[in-house]
């Protein structure tokens, strides 16, 4: 962005912290953007003609003599079908070695949609993966997170749901993303073939953690101009957005703001929820999805990032390493998915919540097997079988690489079920069990 | 003249204003940017610079932009139409705004103008009244809806006229009345009222004496709620809040429901307009909407409307309750409430409280809580305003300044617990720590005893102390094991389950089960104290687990089935084997 020439430039910094810069300057608009320096700021506060600026890139090396030039507008972006296949930096420009792009001007960080205008979501979105489609079935307009420690292959499963899910756009938002995982998704992406229906909008480890906050509103920015003036079903995926939150923390903090529980902002759960509830279904037809990553400390959920988010958010989806069987599954105990029963048994087999149900409780009576083995207790034939059916239940359904069509994975859930146990013991109603009894 | 301003100062929503005359704590201004006039009210007030807050994004304001002040606070606006309706946390009609985006600036009128209403006059020329007395009455849905002196009318009135019968817009005058100093004042069905200030205009108000029927068997048997009551839901995400508070919207025995959704999911508010138009209110057999208003300003609406909207809610309840009517308030939640009020003192610099909520938490807490309450009007009729809140707990951590402060005000506690959740058992109330403080009313105990019948609250005490020793007994068989004690124990542990399934636990989406009359209710308890009675024989701990489980497979069916029907009658008939084949 370059500045005009009729602009206004200031030259008398008065006050530097890490992250923002105050200056005496008038005619000044709210969350108007400026250049410091040459990079990119964002009015945040006024009073009398002082002017405190948040610079996104860090002010390291800013002069008190530093040029300020105001540009007379919030942080836009350019909205046409040429965002598609792009990745560009949180500023929306081009990181690809592409040209720039040109389309309609929108702020980003729009306006929300009438609460009475909205539908109730009711598409399902597959994604092979069982763990997620039997047993926490994802709905277009809904919004949920993965809650996992930072070395489990979150990243990997949220590419894998974007390139399986039936969707018309998949938006990657990535904040403070290691370089080789961006390089992933996009080597992932462009592997699959997919990529013009992508779009991404990354922050990696080597920006400045201040701009990870213009990642979200840009990502949505875009996603609202696909479902809203496209009508298109889109997937907006957000990684990670503990360290989106760790941002607003830096800033606050620099502001002198009064920090609330875990030195988090006390707006932070307005602050969340503005980003989780674009997620929408038009009445259109047009629809927003988010899939978001918050990443736990050490599967701490009470910390203020994921207790906020699980107020928020439409359930939470737990990735767990399974130590009987060697792989990464979706913990069918914690994970829940708010919204499953608005597709269950409707856009899937009549079936479903049933199946659904019985193996995870069946899964429940092997940890309880599992804990009297462990405890020196003797076990019965039942808690034997219960034992042997987790470990084909893991493998072939909760683990994370499984991909297969919903009807698969309930003919799979009723062959284990035949192969392990006695109808009555499933506690399935009796009509299904005629039905589907292998 | 109007006080006028400047903006001299913005963070985020929190603007300074510098003003040219006197102004008004709670004030509403009007900021003009851009053309499109934005609302805000004054929360404090520094020398000649008026701090407001901006109910809109401020995003382009600039220091310079002008203020008007309105001379009056932020007020609701009363009149036949509230009911059915959707609004958000200032009023404005949802339902009647066309862009799927909310517009900053953009205000609709909270009532039809053009609606034709049936009225008839209940006062006479000659009559003398005092605000919030009946002049006449329309039918709303099946409610009458009384027509009323505007409750900010002082002093005596006489009638000099009253419209005959007919039909009529809101607009039009109803009625003229004549001021003890002459002066003729005319009146329409509409009102307005300042949201922050409770409306009194009756008589007295007395402790509650009786009880509002929920269904839920966990709030009616166990901890119930009166009319006229306070009652509050904490509980970590995930527990089950929202499901419990509609199903008390669902079947509360109230004329009047006003459902606040304040800073919460958007979708939930979704399904309530998805689902609520279908279902039908067990009480009058009318559909639920028509008793139903909303006020909806969910998380990612303005949060200093979220402030309003649980005033707002509560404003039109006591419009209602000064009608003789019995209203419902649910707040959902008010947490984000009190988060609201944190970013606004966060903002102003203020010294902070626990957990950086401001220091009045509590007071603005308790205040807003006594505004509930039954109530006896001029005419001697009575009315209610019941209010149950959710509070969301950072961390479902109870020991933190919204539930703490909360404790203090409400009257019933409903906790709900992570590990019952996660055992299925919903509702997940927590049956020991959870309590009714109306359970100690001497004029509730006296009304239960009559209605539901004799005893009833020695049995409900019973039935907790059964619960209660039955989680000693298990946390002995845990440390000890199965063999490790006596075969009391287990039997203790037992009964404390088969209260546990039987009368605890309800299954939410069962159409039968969902909705328990306090006659079945009384009829369960009954069942389930008189099992409790018995004197059982078992060989072993196993024999005693395996009888308790097929009683309580058997008592839950007759929960699933229509009452006293056949099936019932078929699973009573197992349950009596089952007990003849174990009982002394």
């Amino acid at each position: 962005m370059s500045t005009k020439a009729y602009q206004r430039v200031y030259t008398q910094l008065e006050n530097i912290t890490k992250a923002t810069v105050a200056l005496r300057a008038k005619g000044v608009a709210n969350d108007e953007l400026a250049l410091v320096h040459g990079r990119l700021a964002q009015v945040v506060r006024t009073k009398g003609d002082l002017v405190t600026l948040q610079v996104f890139s860090g002010t390291e090396g800013i002069p008190t003599n530093a040029e300020v030039a105001f540009l007379g507008e919030p942080p836009t972006l350019k909205v046409s079908e040429q965002l598609s296949g792009r990745f560009f930096d949180a500023y929306g420009h081009p990181i690809d070695g592409g040209p720039e792009t040109e389309g309609e001007i929108r702020e980003i960080g729009g306006p929300s949609v009438n609460p009475y205008k909205r539908r109730q979501p009711s598409q399902l979105i597959p994604t092979g993966i069982a763990g997620i489609d039997l047993n926490n079935t994802i709905v277009s307009g809904q919004k949920i997170p993965f809650f996992a420690d930072p070395d489990q292959p979150y990243n990997k499963v949220m590419a894998d749901v974007a390139i399986r899910a039936d969707v018309d756009k998949i938006i990657l938002g990535g904040m403070g993303l290691s370089n080789d995982d961006y390089l992933f998704f996009r080597h992932t992406f462009e592997a699959a073939g997919a990529l013009d229906k992508i779009i991404c909008f990354i922050n990696t480890t080597e920006n400045p953690p201040v701009e990870r906050l213009l990642i979200p509103d840009m990502a949505l920015t875009a996603a609202e101009y696909f479902a809203v003036d496209k009508n298109e079903k889109v997937l907006v995926l957000l990684t990670d957005m503990t360290l989106y939150a760790d941002a607003l923390s830096i800033v606050s903090n620099r502001m002198d703001q009064i920090p609330s529980k875990d030195s988090m902002p006390g707006s932070l759960y307005s602050d969340l929820a503005k980003i989780y509830e674009k997620a929408v279904q038009l009445p259109s037809g047009g629809s927003i999805t988010i899939i978001a990553v918050t990443t736990l400390n050490d599967g701490d959920i009470t910390h203020a990032i994921p207790d906020n988010t699980g107020y928020i958010t439409e359930g939470q989806l737990y990735l767990r390493y399974d130590s009987d069987t060697g792989k990464v599954i979706i913990d069918p105990f914690r994970s829940l998915s708010r919204l499953k029963q608005l597709v269950q048994n409707k856009k899937t087999r009549e079936d479903h919540s049933q199946v659904m149900n019985a193996s995870v409780r069946l899964y429940a009576d092997a940890q309880n097997a599992k804990t009297k083995l462990e405890n020196g207790f003797d076990l019965s034939d039942y808690d034997l079988r219960c034992l042997s059916y987790a470990k084909d239940y893991a493998v072939r359904l909760l683990s994370i690489d499984v991909n297969i069509p919903i009807e698969e994975m309930l003919n799979t859930a009723w062959e284990l079920f035949a192969k392990y146990f006695s109808p009555a013991e499933t506690g399935i109603k009796q009509a299904l069990i005629d039905k589907y009894w292998k | 003249m109007k006080t006028t301003g400047i903006v001299t100062g913005i963070v985020s929503n929190l603007v300074t204003v510098l003003v040219d005359g006197p102004v008004a704590e709670n004030e509403i201004c009007y900021i003009t940017l851009a053309g499109v006039k934005m609302m805000a009210e004054v929360i404090k007030v520094n020398g000649k610079h008026a701090v407001v807050q901006v109910f809109e994004s401020t995003r382009g304001l600039k220091n310079g932009d002008k203020a008007e002040f309105e001379g009056r606070m932020l007020e609701a606006t009363l009149g036949p139409g509230l009911l059915s309706s959707v609004y958000d946390g200032l009023q404005n009609d949802l339902t009647t705004m066309e862009d799927v985006f909310l517009r900053r600036g953009e205000y609709t009128d909270p009532l039809n103008h053009e609606k034709l209403w049936e009225f008839t006059p209940i006062a006479a020329p000659g009559d003398k009244v005092i605000a919030a007395d009946w002049i006449g009455e329309v039918k709303e849905g099946w409610l009458p809806h009384k027509i009323m002196v505007p409750f900010s009318f002082e002093g005596e009135y006489t009638v000099k006229s009253v419209i005959p019968a007919g039909s009529y817009t809101i607009d039009t005058t109803v009625a003229v009345l004549v001021r003890a100093d002459g002066e003729e004042v005319p009146m329409t069905m509409v009102q307005k009222w300042p949201v922050k200030v409770a409306i009194k205009g009756y008589r007295e108000k007395p402790r509650p004496s009786r009880i509002m029927e929920t269904g839920v068997r966990v709030i009616d048997t166990f901890n119930p709620i009166a009319e006229g009551g306070t009652g509050f839901i904490p509980g970590p995400f995930g527990c089950g809040k929202t499901v419990l508070q509609h199903a008390i919207a669902k079947q509360g025995d109230a004329d009047v429901i006003v459902m606040a959704a304040c800073g919460e999911r958007a979708n939930e508010v979704v399904e309530i307009f998805t689902e609520f138009p279908e279902l039908i209110d067990p009480h009058t057999g009318r559909h639920l909407m028509e008793r139903t208003t909303i006020i909806c300003n969910t998380s990612n609406m303005p949060v200093a409307a979220r402030e309003a909207s649980v005033y707002t809610a509560m404003t039109i309840c006591e419009y209602y309750r000064a009608m003789g009517l019995k209203c419902l308030l649910l707040a959902d939640s008010t947490s984000r409430w009190a988060q609201a009020l944190r970013e606004m003192s966060n903002r102003m610099e203020e010294l902070p409280g626990a957990d950086a909520f401001p220091v009045d938490l509590s007071a603005i807490i308790s205040n807003f809580y006594s505004r509930a309450g039954m109530v006896i009007l001029n005419n001697g009729k009575t009315g209610a305003v019941t209010f149950i809140g959710t509070v969301s707990p950072a961390g479902g951590n109870l020991k933190e300044p919204v539930t703490e402060s909360t404790k203090k005000a409400a009257r019933c506690f409903y906790g709900l617990e992570q590990n019952r959740a996660d055992q299925k058992r919903y509702p997940a109330v927590n049956p020991i720590d959870s309590y009714s403080k109306y359970l100690e009313y001497p004029e509730i105990q006296e009304f239960l005893e009559r209605t539901v019948e004799k005893g009833w609250v020695d049995k409900v005490l019973k039935a907790k102390n059964i619960i209660r020793r039955g989680k000693e007994a298990m946390e002995q068989i845990n440390i000890l094991g199965d063999d490790g004690v006596p075969m009391s124990y287990h039997i203790l542990f037992w009964k404390s389950e088969l209260v546990d399934f039987i009368i605890l636990q309800q299954d939410g989406f069962d159409p039968i089960d969902s909705l328990c009359p306090m006659e079945r209710q009384r009829y369960m308890l009954d069942l389930v104290l008189g099992i409790c009675d018995k004197d059982f024989k078992f060989q072993d701990y196993e024999d005693c687990r395996k009888v308790f489980k097929d009683l309580i497979n058997d008592l839950k069916q007759m929960n699933y089935s229509e009452f006293k029907s056949e099936a019932f009658q078929k699973y009573f008939d197992n349950v009596n084997k089952h007990l003849e084949a174990h009982v002394n």
